[in-house]
Formats: structure tokens, C-alpha cells, sequence
């Protein structure tokens, strides 16, 4: 069992869990993501790291509420328990060598995952700046936690409520033809954003990551539910990833892998509703 | 008096038009009865042909005596000196390649039923025996073990058996292997594998869920905790594809993982969280035992139409002959000397057919088998709405790219001597990590001689240091 050691909402959907795992924060690393099972009913669902604190024993994870699983762990409080988390799993980021300059972007709930990455980068020296993208102010994430950790923290919304108004994609575009020459890019978020951001740093030839988020089983490197294609090549997320090259990334496909269950998940949506009518 | 019928004792089994619809054990087992009757079958042959085909040497002429003896508990005793699992294996080993081929009784008639005989023991065992395990005496030595699969479980027993502390460390939430997530219900109760799992429990062996080896813990860094020698048995890995076009479509998975959402994650059963693709028609491809675990599910999950696709013809097929006849029972349909050769999507990007060509016999290649080729435009389309994969595994990468020293062959299979030792020091390994996709009786038997030389190895070491 894991405890839950603080829990705290960010947002109207999104909530910050702190979790006794002693194992895991002893060797985790940016990029590598656990499985957590909430019950012995539950299905396993991977996660990305947002934090960890090696000597509390404690890992960070952050997540929006959108199905069953986010629904059940959300409910539960401080001092309660999860049945299962198995981690660290999955390869860490792995940055081009003696990169000096990085931009990280994170959109949504990304930023959960963008947040690691950033604090990673500007901990071993690196000029570190983040672009953080949401829909309107009330669901801003973070931001204090980027601003201890990076040089340039560019917020942008999409309505201009708060920061900049418009895409990441635009500021990053901004910042690159203002002449930041960034050694690389870190997109951590939806699969669409992730891929406009790859489109606009192709023609400059920035090496960019991303990290996937394709659905998952075992996450062990047993099932190939998680497969992706990268360079027309079938990899497996858990194992391989879950960071790749993202001008190689097939998304289309991904974001079609991705629907698989979308029904099943609207009609859990739609459950949980009721029950709270 | 012995029984002279050439034919077995047949087995009562679930109604095919009743089992369809439930995922509850299709063999039902024999009643003391029968098993009587089917162990009076058996010569009692002096040279033990039967053993021979055993890879973990159960003496059978010995365990059918005590049968004919009706001294149930003795026949299991006897079972159990060779076998941690024998209520697993009698259900899932392939007997008909194994100690049944060898019997003598088969060359005119039916072999002896030493399967269901072995199964039969071990249920009554279950049912009726509630003696205190005894645990044994610690003998100072700690043991750590990658995996709670067949080939793990096994020498995590046997290694308990002779006072060693075991400790297995599983990546999944239970431990099992392929025992939980990959053999169906109806063909392995999991309760069964349970039972199997907490006598391990009673010996002594410590099981640590959610443990991924090679990430949350080194083998180096497992042995710097005071384990003296550690076995691998971190099973089959990543799934094969067979690389044609549309496997990336909605409604294309492997075996393991449709088979993982219903055995392990439960999913056909009502209350639990995980999906499983709902289906109408389902093409599964592969002619071994997980195609025919796939297509019975994909039965019991609902599917009109099921069928196996398959390039050579059903005489080849690998799959043992029983679930062959299960699954055709159940109403799977077999698309023989087929090879699908793509995939095609609707215009959601899910699947709408499955395109196979015909394919006919020509010269045996290296297997011995005929190879099959393709017939020259004879392809057409198969309307389904899922393909399941099950063509194989390839061995998972984790651990060699984990640990030093740890060498693998070009198949990526870890690479033993006849001591069952890999490449580093008091690191020893068997199972489907050393052999590539194997059966569960296979692996048992490694994880039987791993435990034998982990065993010699730590005695080795003690005199060399009492010296």
C-alpha cells in the first residue's frame, strides 16, 4: 500500500498527490513515469513524475480528473491509501550532449510533467527557459514552482486572461526569431500541441522531445499496447520511451491509438455525474 | 485388475454451448472413480518410459500406484518431491508431447491420461488436506528471485524447501507470470494459481509486488543487499508484429495484451476498471496455444464471429490438440494455409478487414515443416473489427540494459551454461528470458536445475570461506 502523504488542488480538475514510495524517489529521473492502481479493482495507469523527494521518500504526481481512475484516486484524501505503484519505469530524458540553452513547453496539465524537466535543466546549469500554455487564468498551474526554476517564464493563455494571449507555439516562435538559439526543445502536452510545436521547430532544426502519453497495460514492455511510430519504425513507450524524437513521431496515429476507448470513458463520465445528482 | 480398454477414461468437460458463454474451467476433472479406472491402465513399466518425458522427472509409474492404492495423499507427496505446481501442470502441460508420448499404452490405443491423473491428485490434495505447512529451518542464506512466473515460483519453492530465505520481486501487482495473465480461466482458475502461490507463502518465500528489477533495484544493487545469488525469470517480453500495413489501427493488439486486460485486469468481469476492445468479428493470427487462449476469449467476450488465422495447415499447428478441439467446439472458425498480409482501416482509422492470401504447402524448411507459399492472386478481404496478434514474443530488454555483464544472445535471450549461470557471477537464469517463448513446464524444469546449482554454488562458497 502507498500513502497518500499530502494532496492538494490546483485547479477545478487538476490535483497535486504526494505519495510515501521510498523505492521509487530513491531513483527516479525527469521523464520516467509509475503505474499506480488505486484498488484492487482498479486498472493500472501510467503516470509521469511531476516531483520527487529522495529523502522524504516521497513522489509527486499530478493529474486531471477525466475518467475512472482519476475519479476514484481523486477521492481519496491525506492519509489514505493506493493499492499499487510500480516505478521508476520507462527511460530518462536524455538531452543532446552539453545542450546549453533549452526551452521547455509545457500545455495543461503537461506542465505537471513539463515542471520536472524544467527543474532538472536549470539544477545542472542550463540556461532553462519555459513557455507555459493553458485555456484562461483560473486553471494556471505551477507557476510559482517554474519561476524558482527557470530564467524566462513565458505564460500564455488562450483567451488573454492572463500573460501572454495566444498559442506556446507562437511565443516559441517569437522567442527563436528574436535569436534565442535553443540546443533543444522539451513538449510535454496534449498530442496536438506537441505536434505544432514540432512543426515550428523543423525548419530551424531544433532537436525536440516529447514525451508520449499512449495508453498502457502492463507499462513493463510486455503488452505493445503502448506502441507508437517513431521514423516508421514501431517503438514501445514503456521501455523505449516514453520520450522521443519528436520530428519523427507519427501523432496522427497516436491521437487516433489514443480514442480507443473514448466512449467507454464519456459513458464513466456520464456515471460518475449521475451519482453525484 | 488392470484395465486393458485401449481408450482413456474420457473427462467430463462443460457443454461447448454452455462454456461459450462463461469463463469458468472447461475440464471439469476426473471423479475418484474414474481415476481409478484410468489408473489401472497403467503397466507399471519397469523402465519408466513415462518419466523420460517429464522436464521435471515426476515419477509417475509411482504417484498412478498410490492412485490404484487410493492413497491420494501419498500419490501427491510423491508429485510434489518433483513438482512445486502439479495442479498447474496438470492442466497446462502439453502431455501429449511429453511423458504421454513415451507411454507405452499409446502405441496401441490411448497413452495413459497422466495429466488429468496429476490433476486429479493435485485437486484432491487441495480439497481435502489442511496439514500446517512447516516451514524450514533458515539455513543463513538469502536468495533473490526476478519474477514470480512459473520458472521463478518453481525455484523459489524449491530453494524454500532447503532453508534458504527467498525473496521474489515481481513487477506486476500479483505474482504469477503468465500463470495470471496470460492462461485463461477457463483453461487455469486463478484461484488455483493462488492457492499454488500461498504454500510458497507458508514455506517461507517473501513476494514483493511492484517491483520492476532493472529499474527500481540493479542486480548489482540486489546483491549489495546480502542476496548471494539471484534468479532471473523475468519471462517473454515485448510482442512480435508481423510488420504489415494497418497494425496500428484501432482494434489491433497483441495476445498478451487482450489476454492481460481479461486475465489479470479482470475485465470481464462486472465492477472491475479496465476496458477490453468490445467485438463483433475477430481475426486472431497465430496457430499456437495463446492464438487459441485469444479466440476462446474473444468467445466468451461476445465476438458473432471468431476466427484463427493460420499459413500452414492444422497439422502444423503447435497448438495442443485439445485446445485445438476446444476451440472448434466453441465454434471458432480456422482459416488454414491463410497469411494476412494487411490490415484495412474505415475512415475513423479503426479496423474494417483483415486481407489474407491463400497459401499451399511446398518443401519442409529448417523446422521440418512444410513451408508454406503463397498462391499467386488469391487474396481477398476478411470483414472483421479486431486483429489480435499472436505470433510470439521477443525477450524484454530491461534487465540486459540494465546490468553489467549480463550477456544475451543475437535474439536478445540471455545467454546460460549447463549450470543454468548467465554471464555473471552467481546470476542464474531460465525460463522464456533463456529460451525465447516457451511452455510453463519448461520453464519449471529450468527453474528447478537453477535451483539445484544456486544451491551448490552457496554450499561452495561457504567451505571455500569455512577453509
Amino acid at each position: 500500500m502507498f500513502r497518500i502523504i499530502r494532496k492538494k488542488k490546483l485547479n477545478a480538475s487538476v490535483t497535486l498527490m504526494e505519495f510515501d514510495a521510498p523505492f521509487i524517489a530513491a531513483k527516479v529521473k525527469a521523464g520516467q513515469f509509475v503505474i499506480f492502481r488505486v484498488d484492487e479493482q482498479g486498472e493500472r495507469v501510467p503516470l509521469t513524475v511531476a516531483d520527487s523527494d529522495p529523502e522524504r521518500g516521497t513522489i509527486t504526481l499530478i493529474f486531471q480528473v477525466v475518467g475512472q481512475s482519476t475519479m476514484k484516486l481523486n477521492a481519496l484524501e491525506e492519509g489514505d491509501s493506493i493499492t499499487d505503484l510500480a516505478g521508476p519505469l520507462g527511460m530518462p530524458t536524455k538531452l543532446p550532449e552539453q545542450a546549453k540553452k533549452i526551452c521547455i513547453i509545457g500545455g495543461g496539465v503537461g506542465c505537471a510533467i513539463a515542471y520536472p524537466q524544467a527543474k532538472s535543466c536549470f539544477l545542472q546549469g542550463m540556461e532553462t527557459d519555459v513557455i507555459a500554455g493553458f485555456r484562461s487564468k483560473e486553471i494556471v498551474i505551477l507557476e510559482e514552482e517554474f519561476r524558482k526554476n527557470c530564467h524566462e517564464l513565458i505564460i500564455c493563455t488562450d483567451d488573454g486572461s492572463y500573460g501572454k494571449k495566444g498559442f506556446v507555439t507562437d511565443a516559441l516562435k517569437e522567442r527563436i526569431e528574436q535569436g534565442n538559439q535553443y540546443d533543444a526543445v522539451i513538449a510535454i502536452g496534449p498530442v496536438p500541441m506537441m505536434k505544432f510545436v514540432c512543426e515550428v521547430t523543423k525548419p530551424y532544426a531544433i532537436p525536440t522531445i516529447v514525451s508520449l502519453n499512449p495508453i498502457m497495460v502492463d507499462g513493463t514492455g510486455m503488452c505493445g499496447c503502448c506502441r507508437v511510430t517513431v521514423g516508421g519504425k514501431i517503438r514501445y513507450a514503456c521501455v523505449e520511451g516514453p520520450d522521443f524524437d519528436g520530428h519523427q513521431v507519427d501523432f496522427n496515429e497516436l491521437m487516433h491509438r489514443n480514442g480507443t476507448f473514448h466512449q467507454r470513458e464519456a459513458e464513466c463520465r456520464l456515471l460518475a455525474q449521475a451519482d453525484q445528482l | 485388475m488392470p484395465n486393458l480398454s485401449e481408450r482413456k477414461i474420457p473427462v467430463p468437460e462443460q457443454n461447448p454451448d454452455e462454456r461459450k458463454k462463461n469463463f469458468s474451467e472447461v475440464t471439469l476433472g476426473y471423479t475418484p472413480e474414474m481415476a481409478q479406472k484410468e489408473a489401472e491402465r497403467c503397466l507399471n513399466c519397469k523402465t519408466m518410459p513415462c518419466m523420460s518425458g517429464c522436464p521435471v522427472n515426476v515419477k509417475i509409474p509411482e504417484f498412478i500406484q498410490k492412485i490404484k492404492e487410493q492413497d491420494y495423499e501419498k500419490a501427491y507427496a510423491i508429485i510434489h518431491q518433483s513438482s512445486s505446481l502439479p495442479a498447474v501442470c496438470g492442466r497446462v502441460c502439453p502431455q501429449e508431447k511429453q511423458c504421454e508420448s513415451q507411454c507405452v499404452r499409446g502405441k496401441k490405443g490411448d497413452s495413459v491420461s497422466i495429466g488429468r491423473l496429476e490433476r486429479f491428485v493435485a485437486d484432491w490434495h487441495m480439497e481435502n488436506c489442511h496439514f500446517p505447512v512447516k516451514k524450514p529451518e533458515f539455513n543463513g542464506h538469502r536468495v533473490a528471485i526476478v519474477g514470480g512466473g512459473p520458472a521463478g515460483l518453481t525455484c523459489a519453492g524449491d530453494l524454500a524447501k532447503r532453508g534458504y530465505a527467498v525473496t521474489i520481486f515481481e513487477a506486476f501487482h500479483v505474482a504469477g507470470g503468465v500463470l495470471m495473465y496470460g492462461i485463461p480461466e477457463f483453461r487455469l482458475p486463478k484461484e488455483i494459481v493462488q492457492k499454488e502461490i500461498d504454500h510458497l507463502k507458508l514455506l517461507g518465500v517473501e513476494i514483493m509486488t511492484n517491483m520492476v528489477i532493472g529499474k527500481v533495484f540493479s542486480i548489482d544493487e540486489l546483491m549489495e543487499q546480502g542476496f548471494e545469488a539471484v534468479f532471473v525469470g523475468s519471462g517473454a517480453g515485448l510482442p512480435r508484429f508481423m510488420g504489415i500495413e494497418g497494425e496500428s489501427l484501432v482494434g489491433v493488439c497483441s495476445a498478451n495484451e487482450y489476454l492481460t486486460r481479461i486475465n489479470l485486469m479482470k475485465s470481464y468481469q462486472e465492477g472491475y476498471d479496465t476496458p477490453v476492445l468490445s467485438s463483433e468479428s475477430v481475426a486472431v493470427c497465430g496457430g499456437g496455444n495463446v492464438a487459441m487462449d485469444a479466440a476462446r476469449s474473444a468467445v466468451r467476450m461476445g465476438a458473432k464471429k471468431v476466427y484463427i488465422i493460420y499459413r500452414r495447415s492444422e497439422n502444423e499447428m503447435p497448438a495442443r490438440k485439445e485446445e485445438v478441439r476446444h476451440a472448434q467446439e466453441e465454434g471458432v472458425q480456422f482459416l488454414t494455409l491463410q497469411n494476412p498480409v494487411k490490415i484495412l482501416g474505415d475512415e475513423n482509422d479503426r479496423v474494417r478487414a483483415l486481407v489474407c492470401q491463400k497459401m499451399e504447402l511446398g518443401e519442409p524448411d529448417i523446422s521440418g515443416r512444410r513451408k508454406p507459399v503463397p498462391i499467386p492472386d488469391s487474396c481477398y478481404e476478411l470483414p472483421v473489427d479486431t486483429v489480435i496478434m499472436a505470433i510470439g514474443t521477443s525477450p524484454n530488454p530491461l534487465l540486459r540494459k540494465t546490468t553489467e555483464g549480463l550477456e544475451t544472445n543475437q535474439k536478445g535471450c540471455l545467454i546460460v551454461d549447463e549450470s543454468m549461470m548467465t554471464t555473471k557471477q552467481g546470476v542464474y537464469a531460465g525460463g522464456d528470458a533463456v529460451t525465447g517463448a516457451a511452455t510453463v513446464i519448461m520453464a519449471m524444469g529450468a527453474g528447478k536445475s537453477a535451483a539445484q546449482s544456486i544451491d551448490e554454488y552457496i554450499q561452495q562458497k561457504r567451505t571455500k570461506q569455512e577453509e
